[in-house]
């Protein structure tokens, strides 16, 4: 996978996840402060990104998820 | 009206009166369900009894294992969980200051800590599907107390506190978690009463008997409906008018 590539679907999946305009969704983009993400959306978006990309992000890892970018870097790091 | 044809559920527990008759509830309205409870041949039993959309799943709720299992045998069982009904309980009696550790610890890990497992597990699927149920089993003595029975009290009131932090997590997600408390219902556990307590007992229900397991489960059959999906948080309470809470 091209990390451009991961980088598209994880925005796609927060586009359509949390309602958002997708210039909004920046790398730099927080969740929560920017997005307008309660803890529950961040929850789903994480089973989202389990579901997408086939790879399972534990609850520690979950937590470290604050950004777009955080989200494609562990992505990147560990699918398969 | 609450017409369940297509939905999913759990109930554990389902070898005692009242769970086995919620199973029956909720299969007579549609439902494709889930027995569980330790004896399976009574589970088989229950399963022979009601035909087809009937899958066994026996499980001990004291081993963590076996619960963190179940919801993921259910949902591969019946392609998914809509509704969750954790009715197993036990009761260790005894008085506090006689009361060991064992005996709390043991209530607790069925009656509550296995609620939640469950509940934590049901969860990530029904948040997937914007649809569910969770309908814990309490009991009146949450609300009056009793003597000998610290251990299942806390328990039981726990599981309304229970269901209403899950509650307000989920509700902006189509799920609802609420509680039946049941008063005495004819089962097993007060069959146990002898006909002195059991006296003393009906003079406190207003109704002047009993309840029944089916009054039981027709009030977890409208929690689980699509009719209910306004009432979350909630306890029901079906005690013959015992506590008017």
């Amino acid at each position: 996978m091209s990390d451009n590539d991961i980088g598209q679907r994880v925005k796609k999946i927060v586009v359509e996840h949390l309602g958002v305009d997708d210039a909004k969704v920046t790398d730099e983009a927080s969740f929560i402060d920017d997005l307008g993400a309660d803890s529950l959306d961040t929850v789903e978006l994480v089973m989202a990104f389990e579901e997408e990309f086939g790879c399972e992000i534990p609850d520690d890892a979950a937590e470290k998820i604050v950004t777009v970018k955080d989200a494609v870097n562990f992505i990147q790091e560990h699918a398969g | 009206m609450f017409d369940l044809s297509g939905k999913t559920a759990l109930v554990t527990g389902a070898t005692g009166g009242i769970g086995g008759e919620i199973a029956r509830a909720l299969h007579k309205q549609g439902a494709t369900i889930g027995v569980s409870g330790t004896r399976k041949e009574k589970l088989d039993a229950l399963a022979a009894e009601l035909g087809e959309r009937v899958h066994v799943l026996p499980c001990n709720l004291s081993e963590p294992e076996e619960v963190n299992q179940l919801v993921a045998d259910a949902e591969k069982a019946m392609g998914g969980l809509d509704i969750l009904i954790n009715n197993a309980g036990l009761t260790r009696d005894t008085l506090a200051m006689r009361m060991k550790d064992d005996d709390w610890e043991k209530v607790l890990e069925v009656n509550l800590t296995a609620a939640f497992r469950l509940s934590r597990a049901a969860i990530k699927g029904m948040m997937k599907r914007k649809w569910g149920r969770i309908i814990n089993i309490s009991s009146v003595v949450a609300q009056t107390g009793n003597a000998g029975q610290a251990n299942y009290i806390s328990s039981k009131a726990g599981l309304i506190g229970l269901s209403k932090g899950l509650a307000t997590e989920v509700a902006s997600r189509n799920i609802t978690v609420n509680c039946v408390a049941p008063g005495f219902i004819e089962t097993a556990m007060t069959d146990a009463l002898n006909d002195k307590q059991r006296a003393a007992t009906l003079a406190r229900v207003p109704a002047e008997r009993l309840g029944t397991p089916g009054e039981i489960a027709a009030c977890v059959a409208f929690l689980a409906s699509e009719e209910a999906g306004y009432v979350t948080g909630h306890t029901l309470h079906a005690n013959g008018g015992m506590a008017m809470v």
